[in-house]
């Protein structure tokens, strides 16, 4: 199973297993990783599972789909590396993936 | 709505078929007559039945009624989801009807951005989304806390009083006072333009007519725009007001555009949080078993908060209008169709909740509920709402080892607003 390491906004860090072919988002959820609130389950349909991928890995983790960047527009410090965690899917070629989280879910 | 709101003694000039019809007429009565529209049944707290027999029997439901015209009721999780999150098909813009059952004439539409599509919706949602954002929650949050403690501490002991009153109404008046930076002195006409805003005079009596209403809003209007001038001639500040004046996207509103936010900044910040500050010792006292586990583990009250928010739903239901033709739950959806999520119906789903009609504090994932919506149109304030419960309950843990309530609650006579007017409790000494 790939590893990730979520970094919370006062920089905590929590590296987890993540499932193949499950969310990064399930990934915190279900590792208790604070700081993700998911609140519509991985529909998209909210923006609270709001993360910062590191650039270096923004190339593997794939570009936002237009749900995606119409519910991020309405969350708060969004940068050009915002993503949903829930629209990340987990794969071994993200093993060693960092992202860092904002000081809210919103 | 207010206690002293004069309800009409003989409902039946408004919905004829009303009745005060219970779980075994909702079971055995044919589904095609059911139409949850009717706002007696949310008054007696009765919709629950016809609910469960809607989302066992025909989830995607359609009823014609006589003054809402024809509509389709959606009534689980899953399709509400569906809905919510495909804003292209399913439209909320008013030029199309809005978000509320009744096509109101063209020139009383209320033009506010969760009446609006794409792009314009955007650009006016981000002009006051920033109040809302983590950082300024966080400089509320002390303010918050005193007047809380100030409100608890005032309360009368040994006594009965009306919570919604004393607490509910108190709290999240004084609330929107300051996030329109609103004289303070003047805050119980924000409670009222409120209820005006959400009633419907045929109904609940609480003005005379539609044309009263408008009057009545046009009062807020014209109180508003003082405000609007000092804002807008004095430097950006961290009020609604003051955001809307000086925002390129919102500072040329015309007046019917402003007038139309406003009802939604107030209604979303005041009827939604009020019943659910009500809505929450209700279901503390339906389910004593949840206030000995809070007081074991206050830490609870973190999944007790969307808890109470899922319980209670305050907003039942969004109304939005099919731009194409499409399908839903099996069901052939034409263009012009209107389409009702019944949030409160989806709260309930007990293929996705599982005890849907318990209070439960410590559920898995609390969150997954659908009382703020989903999509592009989610409540904007649901954070603040959030954090005003959880320092409430915090503060009251704080006080009271209980809350005794006395009575049954006095409902709301509406279907757009699950709303609770009047709440008898006692604070033993």
């Amino acid at each position: 199973m790939p590893q990730v390491t979520f970094i919370e906004f006062n920089g905590t860090a929590h590296t987890v297993a993540a499932e193949n072919g499950l969310s990064l988002m399930r990934a915190a959820i279900d590792n208790n990783v604070p700081g993700i609130d998911a609140d519509c389950g991985g529909n998209c349909a909210c923006a609270t599972c709001h993360v910062y991928v590191s650039p270096e890995w923004q190339g593997k983790t794939g570009a936002q789909a237009d749900m995606e960047i119409a519910m991020l527009d309405f969350a708060a410090e969004t940068k050009p590396n915002s993503r949903l965690a829930c629209q990340i899917n987990m794969t071994d070629a993200l093993n060693g993936l960092v992202v860092t989280m904002p000081d809210g879910q919103h | 709505m207010t206690a002293t709101a004069a309800v009409p003694a003989t409902p039946s000039t408004f919905l004829p078929e009303y009745r005060d019809y219970g779980r075994a007429e909702a079971f055995s009565m044919p589904v095609k007559d059911i139409d949850v529209s009717n706002a007696y049944w949310f008054q007696n707290d009765t919709a629950c039945h016809f609910f469960e027999r809607l989302r066992r029997d025909d989830p995607v439901h359609f009823s014609d009624n006589a003054r809402y015209g024809p509509f389709w009721s959606v009534t689980k999780y899953k399709d509400i989801m569906q809905v919510d999150t495909n804003h292209g098909i399913y439209s909320s813009d008013w030029t199309q009807g809005g978000i509320a059952l009744m096509n109101l004439p063209m020139d009383q539409r209320l033009q506010m951005f969760i009446a609006m599509d794409q792009p314009k919706h955007d650009v006016q949602r981000k002009a006051v989304s920033p109040i809302v954002a983590p950082g300024n929650l966080a400089t509320m949050e002390a303010t918050i806390r005193a007047r809380t403690c100030t409100v608890l501490d005032n309360l009368p002991r040994d006594e009965t009083f009306n919570w919604v009153e004393k607490v509910s109404i108190e709290l999240t008046t004084m609330m929107l006072a300051t996030l329109f930076d609103f004289p303070m002195e003047d805050r119980k006409l924000l409670t009222w333009w409120s209820d005006v805003a959400t009633s419907v005079p045929e109904l609940d009596g609480l003005v005379e007519s539609q044309e009263a209403r408008q009057a009545e809003l046009g009062k807020m209007l014209v109180y508003f725009t003082k405000l609007w001038n000092q804002r807008v001639n004095a430097p950006p500040a961290n009020d609604l007001v003051s955001m809307l004046a000086h925002n390129p996207a919102t500072r040329n509103m015309g007046p019917l555009e402003y007038m139309g936010n406003l009802v939604l900044l107030i209604v979303g910040g005041n009827d939604t949080t009020r019943n659910s500050m009500s809505g929450g010792i209700l279901a503390m006292s339906k389910f004593p078993e949840e206030w000995a586990k809070l007081r074991a583990n206050p830490k609870l009250i973190d999944s007790m908060v969307p808890e109470i928010i899922r319980w209670q739903t305050p907003l039942p239901m969004m109304r939005r209008t099919a731009l194409q033709d499409t399908e839903l739950g099996g069901k052939q959806i034409k263009k012009g169709d209107k389409v009702v999520m019944w949030y409160y119906s989806g709260n309930r789903d007990e293929e996705v909740i599982q005890r849907p009609n318990d209070f439960i504090i410590d559920r898995a994932r609390p969150r997954e509920h659908l009382s703020f919506g989903f999509g592009i149109h989610r409540c904007v304030g649901n954070r603040l709402a959030e954090m005003q419960l959880k320092i409430l309950w915090e503060e009251i843990l704080k006080r009271f080892e209980k809350i005794e309530v006395m009575g049954e609650p006095k409902r709301l006579l509406s279907n757009f607003v699950r709303g609770i007017s009047h709440l008898p409790v006692r604070l033993p000494s």
